[in-house]
């Protein structure tokens, strides 16, 4: 393509190669702040541990305090923050390009109040107790949820869901969910304490297990979204025009939800409700990339990791013996952001 | 059906011109006929003058004598059950059975109908200024507001005082509901403001204001004992039981203030549906439209939600649920405040029934009866789409 530009105007490449460079450059940028945030999350703490401890820790460990806390605490909390932060972002870009809806967030699949539902009815009908047996309820529930919503989007019509229907089938399905949710913990004290914690959003406390059991999950998700973008690009361009050029519109529209389902799913089940975060992430971010997905979805992943840890790292920090749950911090903090983001230049529209 | 009384149009000479015998049924239902049928009809009182579509005038027949039969069914319910001539006799008469009715049973009932006529127009108001079917004044900050200073009430005076009660129970939570959803309205507005109200921007800053206020809220309810969370989350939830007359009173006569504006704004609401260009050559001022149509819609949110709670789900599925009941360009306003009450009358309906004795609150289940029906007319729509 850029050997037809260079033919027909000798300039085009050189604009073209600064665009790319700019935008790579960006990419850069956000690594550069995800590794900052990531530092941070590992030395600030209830226990603050020195990079020169850090660095022990990683290397050459001898069962010092500083490496315990490092290895046992810190990194697995920081791997989940990261990987649900990716995916949160990557999510939302995601869904707000499906439905084409800037209100829309990965929990309007269904994702995040079918997570909810399950990990109640699991606590109360089957009585599980450990963070574990949440995590597959929530994962199940999630997964139940957002394919039904994509059946529901899908009945009756021809095509895959179109994004009004995608997004009154999500809402729909979900405020349905939350009202079960809501009539089981006002009759069960029990279930009540935990789904309080779980709405707020959390990454305290989650081991390496946690890790490994939700990774496979945001892989398959990543590449998954990967392979989404520019089928996704043709979509913003209309039904009509995306099927001109020879898309497949149902296939897209199936690859997008399932990469949001598998992404929110794993974040949700993790971390508990942070539906924020994938919503206001790729408002960020797309003033930075524009409207192209191939670049969009990789810096909303980055910069949903990086908003993440620094929100968990103040709430760490502000409520010192205590913490503040991050879905509490990153309302309060990205919530102001946000708006005088979108007060100071015109919203990059969808 | 109704064409043959309007004068046939020049386009549909073809039609009959196929069809000699020109029977005028027969032409209605030829496919090409039906797209020049009637939709709309002036009608006009004095100086002013509206057009009325014949098809909402039927949808809002039937959805008005659906509230009235579920108004009356969910009077039978309570102590003393009675039956539906019951109920009336007590109404009109003075029988053994008017105090219990006319005290408890209709403003509870009243309270219902209302409620929801209120929150599906600020719903419908909303949805059609921010020209985005999921906005709802949850957007313009009004129920964050007022939930999140109702919850920080609960959990900061019960455990000591021995729980809200007496005066902060009856008039304390809903005048804190009022204020709290007003405060949250205004910072929405103000934050959005920026040389005019711009649709988009509103939605946008709506979210952020709101996320703030949801996720106090969450905070606060881990923060107190397991109980207040519990009767924090009824009063989020938006219950009816034990309203009385003092929560009909202020609802109705928001209502009725804020309806024949709100009706007059309708059809530069229409005008808002095109780009702001279009809008300022159609002679709409799009701001001053767009700021008291979102100034009507919140204080229409703000009293429904100080009578009983942010229920859910209404005001943002009653005005779907019309606009695809009417098949209107946006959500309909009358229909949808209609749809809004027998929405909720139904729900508190099954809210008492379902599980006696155990009353669940009323938003519990306005959204698993509305969100079945949408989904519902979201695929029969598709489908008569494909057809």
């Amino acid at each position: 393509m850029s050997a037809s530009a260079a033919t027909a105007r000798p300039r085009a490449p050189g604009r073209a190669g600064t665009v790319h460079s700019r935008r790579l450059l960006v990419l850069a940028g956000l690594f550069a702040i995800l590794a900052v945030a990531v530092m941070l999350s590992v030395m600030v703490g209830a226990k603050p541990v020195p990079p020169g401890d850090v660095w022990h820790a990683l290397t050459a460990q001898t069962g010092t305090e500083n490496d315990i806390v490092v290895r046992s605490l810190r990194i697995p909390r920081t791997a989940v923050g990261v990987m649900a932060g990716v995916a949160l972002g990557v999510a939302g870009a995601l869904m707000q390009g499906h439905t084409r809806n800037p209100l829309a967030d990965p929990g309007l699949l269904g994702v995040t109040q079918g997570a909810a539902f399950a990990m109640v009815f699991g606590i109360m009908a089957l009585g599980v107790t450990s963070l574990y047996g949440y995590i597959w309820f929530g994962m199940a529930g999630a997964l139940v949820a957002s394919a039904g919503v994509f059946a529901l989007g899908m009945a009756g019509g021809r095509g895959g869901p179109t994004p009004v229907t995608l997004a009154l089938a999500g809402t729909a399905v979900s405020a349905f969910l939350y009202a079960l949710t809501s009539a089981l913990v006002l009759m069960d004290q029990r279930a009540m304490d935990v789904f309080r914690f779980w709405q707020a959003g959390s990454i305290a406390g989650r081991d390496g297990e946690v890790v490994w059991q939700v990774l496979p999950f945001v892989a398959v998700g990543l590449l998954l979204a990967l392979f989404n973008a520019p089928g996704l690009n043709a979509l913003s361009l209309g039904e009509d025009v995306a099927r001109a050029l020879g898309q497949n519109i149902t296939l897209t529209r199936s690859v997008g939800v399932a990469a949001i389902t598998l992404l929110g799913g794993a974040s949700v089940a993790a971390c508990g409700s942070l539906s924020f975060l994938g919503l206001m992430v790729p408002h960020l971010t797309r003033p930075l990339s524009g409207p192209d997905h191939r670049w969009l979805l990789p810096y909303s992943g980055l910069a949903g990791a990086a908003a993440l840890l620094l929100a968990d790292v103040v709430g760490r920090v502000v409520a010192r013996p205590g913490e503040l749950e991050v879905g509490v911090v990153l309302a309060l903090l990205g919530a102001p952001f946000f708006v005088a983001l979108v007060r100071r230049r015109k919203p990059v529209r969808l | 059906m109704s064409a043959p009384a309007e004068k046939a149009r020049p386009v549909s000479a073809p039609a009959e011109k196929a069809t000699p015998v020109s029977a005028s049924e027969e032409k209605a239902t030829t496919p090409y006929a039906r797209d020049h049928r009637v939709r709309e009809r002036p009608l006009r009182i004095g100086p002013a003058s509206w057009t009325v579509r014949p098809r909402s005038a039927a949808v809002a027949l039937v959805l008005l004598a659906a509230t009235a039969l579920l108004t009356a069914l969910g009077m039978r319910i309570g102590d003393i059950p009675m039956s539906l001539a019951q109920v009336v006799g007590a109404v009109v008469g003075d029988g053994p059975d008017h105090f219990v009715v006319m005290e408890l049973r209709l403003p509870r009932a009243l309270t219902g109908v209302l409620v929801g006529a209120a929150l599906a127009l600020a719903g419908a108001v909303t949805q059609a200024v921010a020209r985005n079917p999921l906005a709802s004044p949850d957007v313009l900050g009004v129920t964050p507001g007022a939930s999140v200073s109702v919850v920080a009430v609960i959990v900061a005076t019960s455990s000591a005082a021995g729980g809200p009660g007496g005066t902060l129970a009856t008039l304390g939570i809903p005048l804190l509901s009022l204020i709290g959803g007003l405060v949250g309205a205004l910072a929405v507005y103000t934050l959005a403001w920026r040389g005019g109200l711009d649709g988009y921007r509103l939605v946008l800053v709506g979210i952020g204001v709101s996320a703030v206020f949801t996720n106090v809220k969450y905070w606060l309810l881990t923060i107190g004992d397991v109980n207040d969370s519990g009767r924090a989350m009824v009063w989020i939830s938006g219950s009816l039981n034990g309203r009385g007359w003092e929560h009909v009173v202020p609802v109705a006569i928001g209502l009725a203030v804020l309806v024949p504006p709100a009706l007059l704004g309708a059809r530069s609401l229409d005008a808002l549906r095109f780009g702001d260009d279009t809008v300022t050559g159609l002679g709409v001022r799009s701001n001053l439209v767009r700021s008291l149509m979102v100034l009507a819609a919140v204080l229409l949110a703000s009293v429904a939600t100080a009578a009983a709670g942010p229920i859910a789900f209404v005001a943002l599925a009653a005005p779907q649920v019309a606009l695809r009941l009417t098949g209107a360009a946006r959500p309909p306003l009358v229909v949808s405040a209609l749809t809004g009450a027998a929405l909720t009358v139904a729900a508190d309906l099954v809210a008492r029934t379902a599980f006696s004795p155990v009353e669940l609150p009323v938003g519990v289940v306005t959204a698993v009866l509305g969100a079945p029906y949408l989904i519902y007319l979201l695929i029969r729509a598709r489908r008569k789409a494909r057809s």
